[in-house]
């Protein structure tokens, strides 16, 4: 198929598939589905908008965003999850951010810590129960360096008064307690939570640190939640350039280091979705610079290397030239391997607000080529940065629906398909390789030199598994 | 700093933190429980082309199919009226609806099983009424059943959210009960179960015993689908037909008690009769179930299934040694309990700490008898209410050999120098526990299997060279 007829092929199959809605809800999806084509400049791509009710999303709420995503890998922070137990049960160690300290002394990423809301704290209100958990707390876990209180939805509705307990606690205990507004139903998606705990940080912790000084390579690694280790891989290349990686948000974070964010010479931003509004904030109010910066994948690697050294001075750049050229080699090899046993396999992406574009270049490294991808909860910005990165006629589908993505895939056939937990057996089921590309399908790290390997083997793993020869039984026609 | 983080490490460890930690009265700190509408969604999935419908915010689903995709490495649907601000000032009224045009259109369900999660309840939505404007303006069809559950998260337990979800059901499906029209079968209802493997035995041993049967609801095919090639939304489940006729069942057999009150209040009050069991895991409880099908049939309990027991008791005659003086700490629902500690106790195997977070007092006045009357039960305590920090309090001072329960205990399990077997649910880090019954004879093997050779790798794990042996 040339280009065009492949353009308008797609464009043929969004069409075809959104007769399966009524009228209204096939009005609200069309706008969030395009396919790439240079020749129709109108064709945008809505998001950031509310789900359409009964559809099947993938999307989560404001409190997975706050709790899940920013607040749960701080490490030395007793968070709380305000409200009945199902949210925070649900939340509790089903997210790899890994974080190194003794666990229950200095380290309660994984733990859930829940007030339990019954049904007479609706009725009455749980801020009482709120100073007496918080007194707790501190006295079970006395190394804590602070307490965040995570808003479930009841909270809000019932009109508990979260602020005022934890201003009186705070000074109580003597440590930070920060109320985060994240009940599930504000917003439309986790999106709206990334926000209010960025806001939380930035009200509660930033600038109220201990002063430091700042060393002239003192920098920091902003939204890399240390999935499987990613924040560690990274880390690694930062500090073999001769950059000193003084606080990562949020991954094996800590207290202190969001109370010190803006005490670098620059912060380089990993998930701009989640994290975009702090970085912002320390610029605005502090001057403390931030870039973008993608690990995933020799050739971005390589980009983000020399344009990060390129903010700092000759020495940087010298040794950053030093690390590009140490793991040419290793990674020539990778591609050596399982380039020739991935060479032109297609992949369909459903992910975050992230990884639908940062991914990309890493498939490309292995021959791979990206021809359908969307995000959960991404905002325009995010997918104007996301068409340049894609091939003509690229499937770009916002907030996908369970059954859009599931036919989007039986007519655009894909040999791979990334995405989450609540997609994996569905395609796996279809008898389609597939890998959860939140968690990295419990592998990884899949950041940086270290991670490339790890991520070369585990796509071709996925693809040529023997298993899927054996789904059709001999016998059958 | 380091001597800090040294001291707090030890102290968590002693008897003053325990005691410290178990005077705590609101903080709960891994409890052993989820929320109701997540059993809601697991009975739900039990219907033949059910489609679960949450009412309440977006997220829960999220996490109710998050968390049960996890489980059974199955895929798990569910939609939700994705409830937002604007619906916890005007109700979730119009969000109801055009949800339920939209999942009608899409999914084409035989039957909507909607159930609320906290925003719904705590703003008063009235589903009932919302349902019935639904379908005055045609959003579905008014020969649709939608079967409804109020299943706030802020009462009870997931095992609770099974039963209000069940009842629902029924009361949706069912035609009423009538006295002529009362069919022959008997039918069985497993409870909050997380073991498809289970159901399959269920369903195995009522065939072998010649019973006309429903099993209700049936996740079996649904949680635990062939890979085939193809990707089937509604593989299986209680046929409608039969869930229609449930009312007219000739008996129904309840095989666990504390997720099943309301719903058996409810058929008792539409007088069909109603019998419950404890969960059959191990001998004597399996005892009962077949005793009870038995009794259900008329007939003779079929030879086969007295050399089925034979074996499991063959199995137990020859690995007592393995489990007998254990000592044992276990946590998990009631229903689950009450079998495991059972078998336990048959083997002559000590329980001791045994962690109850959704405990009723019915079931710890169950459990502390059984215990009571058993001489391998007198060292145990049921601490019902409490949850895996506690248990881990427990494990550093009072040590025992293994801890039995699901994934969720493996860390105080580690910090106590202790295997954990995995049972009960959720189940995340190890593959097809779910895939091997633990009711019935053959559970009893596998429980055994499980235990024993648990036992046994440790063993051979730390052994030194002269006791590194070949006959264990």
């Amino acid at each position: 198929m040339s280009t065009r007829e492949t353009v308008d092929f797609r464009k043929q199959v969004v069409e075809d598939v959104l007769e399966i809605y009524p009228e209204k809800a096939k009005k609200n999806r069309r706008q969030h589905i395009a396919v790439k084509d240079s020749e129709c400049a109108s064709c945008a791509v809505k998001s950031n908008a509310k789900t359409v009710p009964g559809i099947m999303t993938a999307r989560g709420c404001a409190y997975a965003g706050a709790k899940g995503v920013v607040w749960g890998p701080v490490k030395d922070v007793v968070h709380i999850s305000h409200g009945p137990v199902g949210c925070g049960y649900y939340s509790w160690g089903n997210r790899r951010n890994l974080a190194d300290g003794e666990i229950g002394v200095d380290n309660f990423v994984p733990f859930l810590f829940t007030s339990d809301f019954q049904e007479s704290d609706i009725i009455y209100g749980g801020d009482k129960k709120l100073e007496k958990i918080i007194d707790e707390v501190v006295g079970l876990f006395p190394n804590a360096k602070g307490v965040s209180v995570l808003s479930e939805c009841p909270v809000g509705l019932i009109g508990d008064d979260i602020e005022s307990v934890a201003r009186r606690m705070s000074e109580k205990i003597e440590l930070p307690v920060i109320p985060v507004r994240c009940e599930g139903f504000r917003g439309i998606s986790q999106s709206l939570g990334h926000h209010i705990a960025n806001d939380a940080i930035r009200d509660h912790l930033l600038g109220k640190g201990p002063a430091r000084e700042i060393g002239p390579y003192d920098i920091g690694i902003i939204g890399d939640y240390n999935i499987g280790g990613d924040a560690w891989a990274s880390k690694k290349i930062l500090e073999e350039m001769g950059l000193k990686v003084v606080n990562i948000w949020t991954g094996d974070s800590t207290l202190e280091m969001l109370q010190n964010g803006h005490l670098v010479k620059l912060n380089l931003i990993h998930c701009f979705r989640s994290m975009n509004y702090i970085a912002k904030h320390m610029e605005e109010t502090y001057g403390t610079p931030w870039i973008e910066f993608n690990f995933f994948g020799p050739t971005k690697i390589k980009e983000s290397i020399l344009k990060i050294a390129a903010q700092f001075d000759d020495y940087i750049m010298e040794k950053a030239l030093k690390v590009i050229e140490k793991y040419a080699a290793p990674m020539q090899k990778v591609i050596d391997t399982y380039r020739p046993r991935l060479e032109g396999k297609s992949v369909m992406l459903y992910v975050g607000g992230l990884r639908p574009r940062h991914i990309v270049g890493a498939y490309e490294d292995l021959g791979m080529e990206v021809i359908g991808t969307g995000y959960e909860f991404a905002h325009n910005e995010d997918y104007e940065k996301t068409i340049p990165a894609l091939k003509e006629g690229t499937l770009i589908y916002d907030d996908v629906t369970a059954l859009e993505l599931e036919e989007f895939v039986k007519k655009l056939k894909p040999d791979l398909v990334g995405s989450g937990i609540k997609e994996k057996y569905v395609f796996e089921k279809m008898g389609l390789p597939f890998r959860q590309m939140h968690s990295w399908d419990y592998s990884g790290p899949y950041h940086g030199y270290e991670g490339f390997p790890i991520f070369a083997r585990d796509m071709d793993m996925a693809i040529n598994s023997p298993t899927w020869k054996s789904i059709k039984a001999p016998w059958t026609k | 700093m380091e001597t800090c983080t040294k001291v707090t490490k030890e102290w968590l460890n002693t008897q003053e933190y325990r005691e410290k930690n178990f005077a705590r009265e609101k903080l709960v700190i891994n409890p052993a429980k989820a929320c109701q509408p997540l059993g809601a969604l697991l009975c739900a999935l039990g219907i033949e082309a059910s489609l679960p419908f949450v009412h309440g915010s977006q997220g829960c689903a999220a996490y109710f199919r998050s968390t049960l995709s996890r489980h059974y490495r199955e895929p798990v649907a569910a939609v939700s009226d994705s409830m937002t601000e604007d619906s916890a000032v005007f109700g979730g009224q119009s969000n109801l609806i055009e949800g339920l045009k939209n999942a009608n259109a899409l999914y084409s369900p035989k039957v909507i099983a909607m159930f609320t999660s906290c925003m719904a309840e705590v703003i008063g939505d009235d589903i009932n009424a919302y349902l019935g404007n639904a379908k005055e303006q045609e959003a579905i069809p008014k020969d649709l059943p939608v079967a409804l559950a109020n299943t706030p998260s802020f009462k009870g337990s997931h095992i609770t959210g099974y039963d209000t979800m069940l009842k629902g059901l029924i009361e949706c499906l069912a035609t009423p009960r009538q006295e002529d029209k009362i069919n022959n079968r008997l039918y069985v209802v497993p409870g909050f179960d997380t073991y498809t493997a289970n159901l399959r035995e269920y369903k195995r041993l009522l065939k072998v015993m010649d019973a006309p049967y429903t099993l209700l609801p049936d996740q079996s095919d649904v949680l635990d689908a062939p890979n085939l090639g193809t990707y089937e939304l509604y593989p299986g489940g209680t046929p409608i037909t039969e869930m229609n006729d449930a009312l007219n069942a000739a008996s129904f057999l309840f095989a666990q008690t504390y997720s099943t009150p309301t719903t058996r209040k409810y058929l008792a009050s539409m007088e069909v009769p109603v019998e419950v069991i404890s969960m059959p895991i191990g001998v004597e409880k399996t005892d009962k179930f077949i005793e009870a099908v038995a009794k259900f049939t008329g007939k003779d309990v079929p030879e086969e299934i007295t050399i089925e027991r034979g074996r499991s008791i063959d199995a137990m005659t020859d690995s007592h040694q393995y489990i007998h003086g254990k000592k044992f700490a276990l946590f998990g629902d009631p229903d689950v309990l009450i079998g495991v500690v059972s078998f336990l106790l048959e083997m002559g195997g000590e329980p001791v700490h045994i962690v109850c977070t959704n405990s009723t007092p019915l079931f710890k006045k169950a459990m502390e008898s059984m215990l009571a009357a058993s001489p391998y039960g007198q060292t145990a305590t049921l601490y019902a209410g409490k949850d895996l920090w506690h248990l881990r309090s427990l494990l550093v001072t009072e040590p025992v050999d293994m801890l039995i329960g699901d994934s969720h205990g493996k860390w105080a399990a580690r910090d106590a120098d202790i295997p954990l077997v995995r049972i009960g649910f959720p189940i995340t880090d190890r593959v097809n526990l779910h895939r091997y019954p633990i009711v019935g004879y053959s559970g009893v093997i596998n429980m055994i299997t499980m235990i024993v050779n648990t036992f046994l790798e440790e063993k051979d794990r730390t052994s030194t060279d002269p006791y590194f042996e070949m006959m264990r």
